[in-house]
């Protein structure tokens, strides 16, 4: 019940989210979701893409430093309040969000975000016992 | 195993007996044939004939790399030109180049002292020699390459770059002893794992490592990537070029140098007097043998001290500690005097930081600042930006706490630091206009 996300390691400086986006149109990967992180100093660019695997080697070969992580995506209902319920239910099972963020396109009348949980089983389990819908990743990548 | 038994192993009186007799025959050969000295010892009032014992060293001014540069090209050879075989010259990054020139005689006692310096870093006649350092005006591929001939070993004069090749013919003809800056070492190491290949899987047995100061640490990391054993060697084209002194094997504690060509002494660089045996100071040399370009006094900026106690390989010849750093290297950074080499040896007690990294300092208003640059490789990469921040105050506090000084440190990509195939850049300091 798990996606996989691309992350990928980036200075602070021009171009280089030009070039992540161009090293990936290179190689054919059509990206999903995207969100980045940054400081100062540096970023941290979070990619869904339609294939981890020829994303990870085309970054890896343009010299990025790329790492992959396990994420959870989760249909969230498309209306006031919608995160909310989600976030609450989160909260009340003490499951802490590292971070997350919305994934591009919906889904029926619901949204897609995308969830990185410190511990993933655990939210995956409390979350599917709920009845929330967790999204494979096989099918997220194609969504 | 010892390349000149006789004369490595000489009893400390004889080495003074001959150094003695090689220093007045040097100080009178310059006097004579380099109005360079001659107008120098006349303004100090010197004359060869005051230098009686091997103490009166101290009463001949030093000479610093400006001199060589203010007689740019030849005004310091001793000889004719047609007794100049051989012509090598600094890179001049730092101004003008300086000009070194050898006599037929000259290039034979390298190779000398270089074989002794293999020799000693582990290299026997059956060996093959990878020598990866730069070929041409710098001083390291050839005296390394006619040294390995004297040696009887064979070497492959691979020179700097093209490492991808460099690493295909480490597999295919593998050679045992490796030559090249520890940088570089650290590059091969990185591209051999890039190509799919490991050195475990090589035939090194031995590395001769040198052209720029490192710490311990950088020797373990260089151990155990390379799968050999790293022995420092040191050397400066002004002095001969590299084998003046060479780390050995057996006890890995101090490069001995070759006291019967050349004499060490360390200064204090502020007060220019000599410092007790064993005293950190800057490293000076006075060259005996050398016909075409003989120094005296040379003041090499490097920082290092003596140590003469006796060593397990059996050698007699003092050894000069390793390079810490150069006395033009030093940063000082809010009154706190910083070595490169001391922020190398941080970073490489944190595990996984990538051992290459950059040291940027800047004047912001009256305050110095300095910005350390480490490469994120994937070992310490995390998609949580709160893990890296604490990777950056990792550094920080380390640096902070064994130097008492604060930084700041930029997480930067890999290979962005540029590698360079001679020395590395570690230092850029913005504070001069």
């Amino acid at each position: 019940m798990f996606a996989d996300q691309i992350s990928v390691f980036l200075e602070n400086k021009a171009g280089r989210l030009a070039e992540v986006t161009r090293t990936l149109a290179g190689a054919s990967v059509n990206i999903r979701a995207l969100s980045l992180a940054d400081t100062s100093d540096f970023g941290i660019l979070r990619l869904i893409v339609d294939d981890n695997e020829k994303a990870e080697s085309a970054l890896k070969e343009a010299a990025f430093t790329v790492r992959t992580t396990r994420v959870v995506a989760v249909e969230v209902s498309d209306k006031p309040g919608g995160l909310m319920s989600i976030l609450e239910f989160l909260d009340s099972k003490q499951i802490n969000v590292e971070y997350m963020y919305a994934f591009v396109r919906q889904r029926h009348d619901n949204a897609v975000m995308i969830f990185r949980f410190d511990n993933t089983d655990s939210a995956v389990e409390a979350l599917t016992a709920e009845g929330f819908a967790v999204i494979k990743g096989d099918e997220l990548y194609t969504m | 195993m010892i390349f000149n038994m006789e004369f490595e192993t000489l009893p400390r009186e004889a080495i003074e007996a001959i150094q003695l007799r090689r220093l007045k025959a040097v100080v009178e050969r310059a006097y004579n044939n380099v109005p360079f000295y001659r107008k120098k010892y006349d303004e100090a009032g010197i004359k060869p004939a005051d230098i009686q014992k091997l103490e009166d060293i101290q009463k001949l001014p030093f000479t610093t790399k400006q001199d060589l540069r203010d007689n740019y090209p030849f005004g310091m050879f001793a000889v004719p030109m047609d007794n100049v075989v051989r012509i090598h010259a600094s890179s001049g990054t730092t101004g003008q180049p300086t000009v070194v020139g050898y006599t037929a005689r000259d290039i034979s006692t390298w190779a000398e002292l270089m074989a002794r310096s293999l020799q000693a870093g582990g290299a026997t006649r059956d060996d093959i020699i990878h020598n990866a350092y730069g070929y041409g005006l710098f001083t390291g591929g050839l005296g390394v390459h006619y040294g390995s001939e004297c040696l009887g070993a064979s070497v492959i004069p691979i020179s700097g770059g093209m490492t991808e090749r460099q690493v295909l013919i480490m597999k295919d003809f593998r050679p045992s002893i490796l030559t090249c800056t520890p940088s570089y070492a650290l590059h091969l190491a990185e591209a051999a794992e890039e190509n799919g290949l490991d050195f475990a899987d090589f035939n090194f047995r031995a590395g001769i490592f040198g052209a720029e100061p490192w710490s311990e640490a950088m020797r373990k990391e260089i151990e155990s990537k390379l799968h050999l054993s790293a022995v420092d060697i040191y050397g400066l084209s002004e002095v001969m070029g590299p084998g003046v002194a060479q780390e050995c094997q057996e006890a890995k504690a101090g490069l001995h140098v070759w006291e019967d060509h050349f004499i060490p002494e360390i200064i204090n660089p502020d007060t220019e007097k000599n410092v007790a045996a064993g005293e950190t100071g800057e490293l000076i040399f006075t060259s005996l043998t050398k016909e075409a370009f003989p120094v005296i006094r040379y003041r090499t900026r490097d920082i290092s001290s003596l140590n003469y106690s006796p060593c397990v390989c059996g050698r007699t010849h003092v050894r000069m500690h390793r390079v810490s750093g150069r006395t033009d290297d030093m940063l000082i950074i809010r009154g706190v005097n910083v070595f490169p080499s001391q922020i190398e040896s941080v970073l490489m007690e944190i595990s996984q930081v990538e051992p290459h990294y950059q040291l940027v300092v800047d004047r912001e208003g009256a305050m110095d600042t300095l910005t350390v640059k480490v490469e994120v490789g994937e070992g310490v990469f995390s998609d949580e930006v709160k893990q890296l921040q604490s990777l950056q105050g990792e550094i920080a506090g380390h640096i902070k706490e064994l130097l008492g000084v604060s930084v700041k440190v930029k997480l930067v990509e890999p290979k962005t630091i540029a590698r360079s195939q001679g020395k590395a850049v570690r230092v850029i300091d913005n504070r001069k206009i």
